[in-house]
């Protein structure tokens, strides 16, 4: 009997699921003991009279979404390239920008939208996919390492933003607009769950009905071999960014409508770290290879749920950055060669004590 | 237990093994003052760990080595002690800084002291680069001298740290003829100044160009060590191979026979194809259902030809035809639309792709040319792997490990499996049975037979010549990275063969 | 890579070439200032022809010099470090708050602005060089770490009342001999700040440290080629150790720098800091990939950036958002040719 129960946790902490999983599992006894009210969840009635969730989960899973949707494109550009693209959140201000440049033309206040919102969010997709496409070439073509190169778009990406509008900050009033970031009426769920469904099932379906997930991998591993097999590893590479660009646009549509506006230095500030953060705590290495796509989206949720439990003990927004880069830092200690070697050694030597002492 | 007069080195009965691998077993190897020796041996016959030993990068199991006088054994354990007993190494890759100049590569890194004296330092390097006759200036950037420079450079920095034994391993291997003629010219230099050289080459020519004496290794045994005056090439290759020249005792194998229609173009041909990787331009055809062989020593240029052949390394010359027709192939997925297919050489950096499953590195190079949009289904790529592991009776514990931890045969047949699945018209072995066991070594001679004979042409690399025998009905020898000979027929000998790789004067 | 069938007179273009990559992208970089200024003076009229004006970019800038600097020599290694504007940012929030609320001395904040960097420097150095983990990521986060910090230590922008420090603010070195006249008439003297000189004297000793210490040309060595380094005898993990402290103890002194100039703490001072430090370094002809730069360089590719932003402002053009793209425009520009100008260089050797 033990040894099945054995068997099931050895096979279940062998995969690369476990890690996220295992975080999400402390996180949810830390915060069940200091404070079960955590978990409360309330239905209410908002401002328009629509039934809506609310509660820490619920915040959880409404700004987790946005980061699930990011983790896809970001866990593809770390397993291909080796390198992560830290220019999303500028890249968010641009596509923000965008979308509210094509609903409001010139005019910031407008009364009536001057273009159907899908029109809208198409241009930003274009766009978004042109500035992937931009870390694409410099990244697989000049191959300058990924995170030097989207350190261009990085400090350019707001200015461009705000450029777009004349640096203007157009409010749109139209409600349909709002619907995307916040509720669809009658639907108490978080709008922007249901989209990052939606990103998960296009992707799942990719993976599956495509050679994306075998391709990306293999230029990720050994992209000498991989060209011996007549793959194209610059190419992957590219696509791999240019596929970041379509999420950010997706997540530019969320950030935009939840406020129906923009705010240029303060939009998807600091997101890229919580990317980053979400594709290694899914047990992905961040020098490329194989990769976990479920896994890192539930990073993104379990990512979420540490910025909300800290928000949740007073902790400020600013001061939020601080606490992540602890966990980043002990992330990447943990994994680099020289200290997994040692506790190897080290658990090696535990066995066989306890081995000579049982 | 003689000391013998004026050896600088003397290596006795060195062991070394690695997990599963005994790499060198009770090898003796001694140099003397003035000396330039000749270590040569094939794959895995142990010649660069011997170099390793020597130099502290890896600690020798059993076995004394004795520098020159002394009395008691040295004790080398890092590259650093190797360096304070007078041992120097240049090996193949230049290891000095490119953004450097000439005089800080040869002087950095050594001395105490805080402040850097460049006046000093570039006249000392100015009075060394003349006296070793190093077309050079000190304060030339590094990287704006051609190779040979840098490397005469590099032999110029250990000569300067006074050493007593300079190990040159591979040195000519990027170098042109020109170039290799003033490399030598410094040999000889320093050979006048009783430096002694231990010599590390594949080129026969110039062992038998700069050489005093040869040692020669197999299987990490030491075979023997000759004064190159009384080893004809021959001979060499002979032990190199592990071959006895004998003419009573040469075995007749099973010749490979091939009835050439003339009236089919070949299925592929190349006309002085060449390609950035330095062999020498070259024809090239093979015709449906037939086996040719490339054979050299190693080094000799085969796998570049192959290379050059499936678009791996940048093609800059030539044409190439398949089936009569002019085509182009620039890089690999060209090739394999054309129904090449290609195992590597080095299976590690260019054929494994280490983290995926066996499964997928056999479907790999099958759904490259299906498609981006059409992958295997799960069903369908169970079945192909499964086919192939029993196929080829892959030992694996089940289709999706992870393919690096195979063992190195095993990998082997996954590869093997990968480019059989893409059903070639032409397919490219590089030394497909190193490191496979006996058994499986007949199989896949039988495999490549067994394909021939259902119409696939198929080109077989391997330093093992008795392999090639039994499947090529057509032998083209390589040496020093061009053709030299073709043989067929009655040609296909061992003694012949040998005769040709050897080349030059027999006696 | 073979070389077969190399002509002589191939060889003799090759040692033609005699000028080094360093001094190469060098002479680039001056002559790029010295075309910006100069145009800046054609199209913007006589205000830059002041001594005053230029004097105002060094005033400016100084710690801008002195974190591109450190920048420079971390670069050289082959690493790279962003955590400067955030370790700035710090160091002031950290002494703002020292000199006001605890009543401290001036020296003492000079103090605790140096242990700040050196605590960096340490922590960062001892990750990179000897844990081996990447630069980016580990500077990444000390750059997160201390905008968190600087909220944590105080929230709200003040600015620093304390005499001691005001006055050491305010004081003018006077350069005589190249005032001006001013609007009302007044000839005023041209002076800088005390920062310039801290900055100027950085400038020289890491210069003197670069060219003429042995530990100078090791960074040199392991950024060119970290494999051959080491087999040369250099202790490479001490040498990348050395340049990321350095970088750090820097960014503890630019950062002190920076406070005496803006006399305040804010969680938003020296935002895109470190990005200004990286293309002044990358103009100034230090190379991404190691083993090429230069102080002097960096130095110029300081003023070539601010003469930028000041062309851009007396322009009249919107600061905020121009002179971030034309910074990354230069900088995405300078990356594209240094990574064509080295592989024709490989190409060719």
């Amino acid at each position: 009997m033990t040894q099945n129960k054995k068997n099931i946790f050895a096979k279940l902490s062998g995969r690369q699921i476990f890690i996220p999983i295992a975080a999400l599992l402390l996180l949810a006894v830390f915060n069940l003991i200091l404070d079960p009210s955590f978990y409360k969840i309330a239905l209410s009635v908002n401002s328009a009279g629509d039934p809506v969730l609310s509660g820490y989960l619920i915040t959880i899973l409404d700004y987790g979404s946005e980061l699930a949707i990011l983790a896809i494109g970001m866990t593809l550009v770390t397993a291909a390239s080796g390198g992560q693209d830290i220019s999303v959140g500028a890249a968010i201000a641009i596509g923000g920008s965008v979308i509210l440049r094509v609903l409001c033309g010139t005019d910031s206040r407008p009364e009536v939208l001057k273009a159907p919102i899908i029109a809208a969010f198409l241009v930003s997709c274009v766009v978004c996919m042109l500035f992937g496409a931009f870390n694409g070439v410099l990244v697989a073509g000049f191959k300058i390492q990924p995170m030097v190169a989207t350190l261009i778009l990085f400090t350019a990406g707001r200015s461009i933003a705000a450029w777009i509008n004349n640096n203007e900050l157009p409010v749109i009033s139209d409600q349909s607009f709002g619907y995307f970031g916040g509720f669809i009426p009658g639907i108490p769920i978080p709008t922007p769950f249901f989209i990052a469904v939606i990103c998960m099932i296009v992707m799942a379906l990719a993976l599956k009905f495509t050679n994306l997930g075998l391709y990306t991998q293999a230029v990720g591993i050994n992209a000498g071999s991989s060209r011996l097999n007549g793959l194209n590893p610059a190419f992957i590479k590219f696509l791999a960014f240019v596929i970041l660009g379509l999420c950010v646009a997706v997540a530019s549509l969320i950030k935009v409508s939840r406020i129906s506006s923009i705010n240029y230095s303060v939009i998807a500030k600091d997101i890229e770290m919580d990317a980053i953060l979400a594709v290694a705590l899914g047990g992905n290495s961040l020098s490329g290879g194989k990769f976990n796509m479920a896994a890192s989206i539930l990073g993104a949720y379990v990512i979420q749920f540490l910025t909300t439990t800290l928000y949740k003990f007073n902790v400020k927004s600013d001061a939020l950055s601080a606490y992540k880069a602890i966990v980043v830092i002990a992330l990447v200690v943990l994994s680099a060669p020289v200290v997994r070697e040692k506790f190897s050694s080290l658990w090696k030597k535990m066995k066989l004590h306890t081995k000579e002492v049982g | 237990m003689l000391v013998k007069d004026k050896s600088v080195l003397e290596m006795r009965n060195i062991y070394k093994s690695f997990p599963g691998v005994l790499a060198l077993q009770a090898v003796d190897f001694t140099l003397h003052e003035g000396e330039i020796h000749a270590l040569m041996g094939e794959n895995g016959a142990g010649k660069s760990t011997l170099i390793k030993v020597l130099t502290g990068v890896y600690e020798k199991d059993q076995g004394e080595i004795f520098l020159g006088k002394m009395e008691k054994a040295a004790v080398i354990r890092s590259p650093q002690d190797a360096q304070n007993l007078g041992i120097s190494t240049v090996y193949q890759e230049i290891t000095l800084c490119p953004n450097l100049s000439v005089a800080e590569n040869m002087y950095i890194g050594r001395g105490k002291g805080l402040c850097q004296n460049w006046k000093k330092m570039n006249e000392d390097a100015d009075k060394i680069l003349k006296s070793l006759d190093i077309s050079a200036g000190a304060t030339q950037q590094l990287s704006s001298c051609s190779l040979a420079i840098q490397q005469m450079v590099a032999i110029a920095r250990a000569v300067d740290m006074d050493c007593k034994v300079l190990i040159l391993d591979e040195p000519t291997s990027s170098l042109d003829e020109q170039e290799v003629e003033k490399l030598f010219g410094l040999m000889r230099d320093l050979k006048a100044r009783g430096v002694g050289i231990v010599f590390v080459t594949h080129f026969l020519e110039q062992v038998y160009a700069v050489c005093d004496k040869i040692t020669v290794l197999r299987d990490g045994k030491l075979v023997g060590e000759y004064q190159i005056k009384d080893l004809p090439r021959v001979q060499l290759v002979a032990k190199m191979l592990g071959k006895e020249l004998d003419d009573v005792a040469d075995i007749k194998d099973e010749v490979q026979v091939y009835e050439q229609d003339g009236s089919i173009p070949p299925v592929f041909e190349a006309e002085a194809l060449q390609s950035n990787a330095g062999i020498k331009p070259f024809d090239f055809h093979i015709r449906k259902g037939e086996v040719n062989g490339l054979t050299g020593l190693l080094g000799s240029g085969r796998s570049e030809c192959v290379r050059a052949i499936f678009g791996a390394d940048r093609v800059i010359g030539g044409a190439v035809k398949k089936s009569g027709k002019a085509i182009k192939i620039s890089k690999p997925i060209d090739a394999m639309k054309n129904g090449i297919a290609y195992l590597p050489e080095d299976r590690k950096a260019d054929g494994i792709v280490g983290d995926l499953s066996v499964r997928e590195n056999i479907i790999l190079a099958a759904q490259v040319l299906k498609g981006f949009f059409k992958p295997f289904s799960k069903a369908e790529a169970n079945k192909l792997a499964d086919e192939y592991i029993k196929l080829l009776e892959i030992k694996t514990a089940s289709a999706d490990t992870p393919i690096k931890s195979l063992s190195g045969g095993n990998q082997q047949k996954v590869i093997l499996a990968r480019w059989l699945l893409t059903h070639p018209e032409y397919l490219i072995l590089d030394e497909p049975t190193r490191g496979i066991d006996v058994g499986t070594k007949i199989e896949i001679q039988k495999l490549v037979i067994k394909l021939a004979s259902e119409g696939m042409s198929v080109t077989f690399i391997s330093s093992e010549i008795d392999e090639m025998l039994r499947t090529c009905s057509r032998l083209i020898v390589m040496r020093d990275r061009k053709m030299v000979g073709e043989l067929s027929g009655a040609g296909l000998s061992q003694s012949k063969i040998m005769d040709t790789i050897a080349g030059g004067d027999k006696k | 890579m073979a070389l077969f069938n190399k002509s002589s007179a191939a060889q003799k273009q090759l040692q033609k070439k005699s000028i080094s990559d360093t001094n190469l992208l060098l002479s680039i970089t001056i002559i790029v200032f010295f075309v910006m200024y100069i145009g800046a003076i054609v199209f913007q009229g006589s205000g830059f022809l002041k001594a005053q004006t230029f004097f105002n970019i060094l005033n400016a800038n100084a710690a801008l010099i002195i974190a591109s600097c450190g920048l420079s020599i971390v670069m050289i290694t082959g690493s790279i470090d962003i955590s400067v504007g955030g370790v700035t940012a710090l160091v002031s929030m950290c002494c703002a708050v020292y000199l006001d609320y605890q009543g401290g001395n001036v020296f003492v904040s000079l103090l605790i602005a140096l242990a700040i960097g050196l605590g960096y420097g340490l922590v960062q150095g001892l990750l990179i060089a000897y844990l081996d983990i990447q630069p980016f990521i580990v500077s990444l986060a000390g750059m997160f770490f201390a905008r968190g910090m600087t909220t944590i230590v105080h929230t709200n922008p003040f600015n620093v009342e304390n005499k001691a420090f005001v006055a050491l603010k305010e004081t003018r070195v006077i350069i005589p001999g190249l005032g001006s006249v001013n609007k009302i008439g007044k000839y005023v003297d041209a002076y800088v700040e005390i920062g310039v000189i801290v900055a100027l004297l950085i400038v020289v000793i890491l210069f003197l440290v670069l060219k003429w210490t042995k530990l100078g040309r090791s960074f040199y060595a392991v950024g060119g080629n970290r494999q051959s380094a080491l087999m040369l005898g250099i202790n490479v993990k001490r040498t990348r150790f050395l340049a990321h402290l350095f970088c750090g103890v820097l960014a503890g002194i630019g950062g002190y720098v920076y406070f005496l100039h803006v006399g305040s703490g804010a969680a938003s001072h020296a935002s895109g800091m470190e990005m200004n430090a990286i293309a002044s370094a990358i103009i100034g002809g230090t190379l991404l990939t190691g083993g090429v730069g230069n102080i002097i360089g960096t130095l110029f590719g300081v003023l070539s950036l601010s003469t930028i932003q000041n062309i851009v402002s007396s322009a009249g053009l919107d600061q905020a958002w121009w002179t971030g793209i034309t910074i990354a425009a230069m900088l995405c520009l300078f990356l594209v040719i240094q990574s064509i100008v080295m592989a024709r260089k490989n190409r060719s050797s």
